[in-house]
């Protein structure tokens, strides 16, 4: 079994620490070429920017399997110029609004700092305080004598922090998976032939890993992502009965998340793979919310798929929480499963 | 003029809430220890620092500079599965909130801790309070340590403040908590500077004020501690920016404020304003029509009687985790308090005749 080391954490934080806004990933491109290519069989950039890696496996046909993780993240671009220092901006990807106010954000290639202000609580009414704040009705403001482009991408500025048990970042979502699959690449076994697509656009319709899922046509495909942890008290102490997943409890697999049904083979087989090697896991509640997998599994003729989730806690806001150990859970998980796939496991 | 900005952002960094000031009260005496000649703290925790003048009077009049140092910020109210339930300290849109990241001072162990706040999905909330903006009662600290781990750390009572870092922004501002108003306690450290090449005839009391966030209660016993000829408050004032326009703003990195209002003494405000002038330090009046809402109208009401004056130093974003300030404006109103200290006149109160 696998532990993440100090090395891993700090791959994880300069992951995290990127800006990698869909439709703009080429700070984490770089890093994820960077690490694969004394691995890979085959590296290659494909025509959305998505890196595709390949290790060849044994034998005259070995199974074929992609793993799938997304390099985006969600941010904002800035649209317009209302001079100086202020900008307008549009939000990339399923931001709440109700994160915005007060916050720090980088701007553009060069992580200028800017700011999404507020109006003083002394100059509002407590009428005012009762209504969110617009988003067509806040700037990021980089100073009297801050400049931006029309057109960089923007996200928030809070740094990585390896708290006790957990990590904490913007960007937990998806750079977790992105660290995950960095690992199995490394110990990869050789009886299969391991094809990773760190995919774009993820956040904005699962764009890159459609086409990733084209190009490698895979035998079977598993997304690893990370799933929001709803595992908050209850404010009247009723029970809480729709969390999603919960942090501490290992790899989330989801058995169900509209419109996809992941493969129960697949999902078997990873319960049983857990099972056997003492790896704790939970089931994602089904319901809304897709990954990679939806995309991946209309491929050509169809791809058996399934995901597995990191719970973070958080979704989309300036700071996610994630538990050391749910990485460690789920790393393992997926190593062992790649360990004991055979292509027997898609003709019961 | 020496470069402030690394004891600023040391300040910001220290904490120092309403009512727990000794972190940051720590550091600034012992920055304003060598530029004074005598140094002390008040009951209440204020710092009082005095800076002897060359008039051969006694007593020596005495001009009283208060910044107050306190912070505004959060407290734990209940612990529930180790989350931390919040309430405000001093006045806080809970808008700013969700997601913020803060510093827990857990008094179990003494810790540091670092969190995020958490806004709660709908669904854990009272029919109808997820929806739109979630109150602050509903939003909670998360320190990413198991629920045992937190009970043992934090307890009821302990302070919470913003963990956002102070972070250089283009064109000399600076981002980050509590600059409202640790900015004015640089520049007060910035006017000690100056005045040690300057000689004053006047004693000069520079005050680090307690509890202005919460009741103006750290001003107002060292005024009546200190008993000053005359005393200015020196604080942020609301800077232009997204929300806010209007004649209670001022634009950022362009001049200080001078107060026009009853809690400012119009004969301090005259000679400010000459001063400004003289130097060529661009001013603009901040109309008080009818509070100052600073220490200034606390100090006004000293024994007898005090005359105040209010400086401001425009900011944007005041009470967010984001504050904006310009480096520059700080500087000016450290070298204008310097420069009309240098130029009270031994009998400048009794020059002064009511119309």
């Amino acid at each position: 079994m696998l532990s993440i080391g100090q090395s891993q954490i700090k791959l994880l934080e300069k992951l995290c620490n990127a800006m990698s806004v869909s439709g703009d990933e080429g700070e984490v491109r770089r890093i994820v070429l960077e690490e694969v290519k004394p691995y890979a069989d085959e590296v290659k950039v494909d025509a959305l920017g998505s890196v595709l890696v390949r290790r060849k496996g044994a034998g005259r046909k070995p199974l074929r399997v992609q793993v799938d993780a997304h390099m985006d993240e969600v941010g904002f671009m800035i649209v317009h110029d209302d001079d100086n220092g202020f900008y307008q901006f549009q939000v990339v990807g399923g931001i709440d609004e109700r994160h915005l106010v007060g916050k720090q954000v980088i701007v553009g290639k060069d992580h200028a700092v800017g700011v999404i202000g507020a109006k003083p609580i002394h100059l509002t009414t407590y009428e005012e305080r009762l209504y969110t704040i617009d988003v067509d009705a806040m700037r990021i403001d980089l100073g009297p004598e801050g400049k931006a482009t029309v057109g960089d991408r923007a996200t928030f500025a809070t740094k990585f922090k390896r708290v006790g048990p957990s990590i904490m970042s913007k960007a937990i979502d998806d750079r977790i998976g992105v660290a995950i699959l960095i690992d199995l690449l490394k110990h990869a076994p050789k009886h299969i032939e391991l094809c990773l697509s760190f995919s774009v656009q993820e956040e904005i319709g699962l764009r890159g890993a459609k086409v990733a899922g084209y190009y490698f046509k895979p035998d079977l495909a598993i997304a690893v992502d990370s799933t929001p942890a709803r595992d908050l008290p209850d404010y009247e102490g009723r029970e809480n009965y729709t969390y999603n997943t919960k942090l501490g409890l290992g790899p989330a697999i989801y058995t169900a998340h509209a419109p996809i049904i992941s493969d129960p083979r697949l999902v078997k087989f990873l319960e049983e793979t857990a099972i056997k090697n003492k790896i704790p896991y939970q089931f994602r509640q089904p319901g809304g919310g897709g990954t990679n997998a939806g995309a991946i599994q209309e491929a050509h003729a169809g791809v058996p798929v399934v995901s597995v989730s990191v719970p973070h806690r958080y979704t989309h806001s300036p700071i996610s929480v994630s538990r050391v150990d749910d990485w460690k859970n789920t790393l393992n998980l997926l190593l062992c499963a790649l360990n004991d796939m055979t292509p027997a496991l898609l003709k019961r | 003029m020496s470069d402030i900005l690394p004891f600023l952002k040391s300040l910001i960094n220290a904490s120092g809430l309403s009512g727990h000031e000794f972190p940051v009260a720590d550091l600034i005496q012992k920055q304003w220890s060598p530029l004074v000649d005598e140094i002390s703290q008040s009951r209440l925790g204020s710092i009082h620092g005095l800076k002897k003048g060359s008039a051969k009077l006694s007593p020596r009049p005495l001009a009283l500079i208060a910044t107050h140092m306190d912070a505004i910020g959060l407290m734990v109210t209940r612990i529930v599965d180790g989350f931390l339930y919040i309430t405000n300290i001093g006045g806080i849109d809970s808008r700013v909130l969700p997601g913020t990241p803060v510093t827990v001072h857990a008094s179990g162990s003494g810790e540091e801790l670092y969190g995020v706040i958490a806004m709660p999905p709908a669904n854990l909330l009272p029919d109808g309070e997820g929806g739109g903006v979630v109150a602050l009662k509903y939003l909670m600290v998360d320190t990413g340590l198991t629920p045992g781990e937190v009970v043992k750390r934090v307890h009821i009572g302990d302070r919470v403040s913003f963990g956002t870092e102070p972070l250089d922004m283009p064109g000399g501002t600076i981002s980050g908590h509590t600059l409202d108003n640790r900015a004015s306690v640089a520049a007060l450290t910035l006017c000690l500077e100056e005045l040690r090449s300057k000689s004053h005839l006047w004693d000069v009391m520079a005050l680090a004020s307690v509890r202005e966030e919460t009741s103006f209660g750290g001003a107002y016993t060292s005024t009546v501690q200190i008993r000053p000829t005359i005393a200015v408050a020196v604080d942020m004032t609301f800077g232009q920016g997204t929300g806010s326009s209007g004649y209670q703003t001022f634009p950022l990195g362009k001049g200080v404020t001078l107060g026009i209002g009853p809690s400012v003494h119009p004969f301090l405000y005259k000679r400010f304003k000459e001063v400004a002038e003289r130097i060529e330090i661009p001013i603009a009046d901040d109309l008080m029509p009818e509070y100052s809402s600073t220490d200034a109208d606390a100090m006004q009401l000293v024994a007898e009687g005090i005359p105040t004056m209010v400086v401001s130093i425009p900011q944007r974003y005041m009470h967010t985790p984001v504050e904006l300030v310009a480096i520059k404006d700080i500087q000016r109103a450290g070298r204008l308090l310097a420069e009309f200290i240098a130029s009270l006149e031994a009998d400048f109160i009794e020059r002064i005749v009511w119309e």
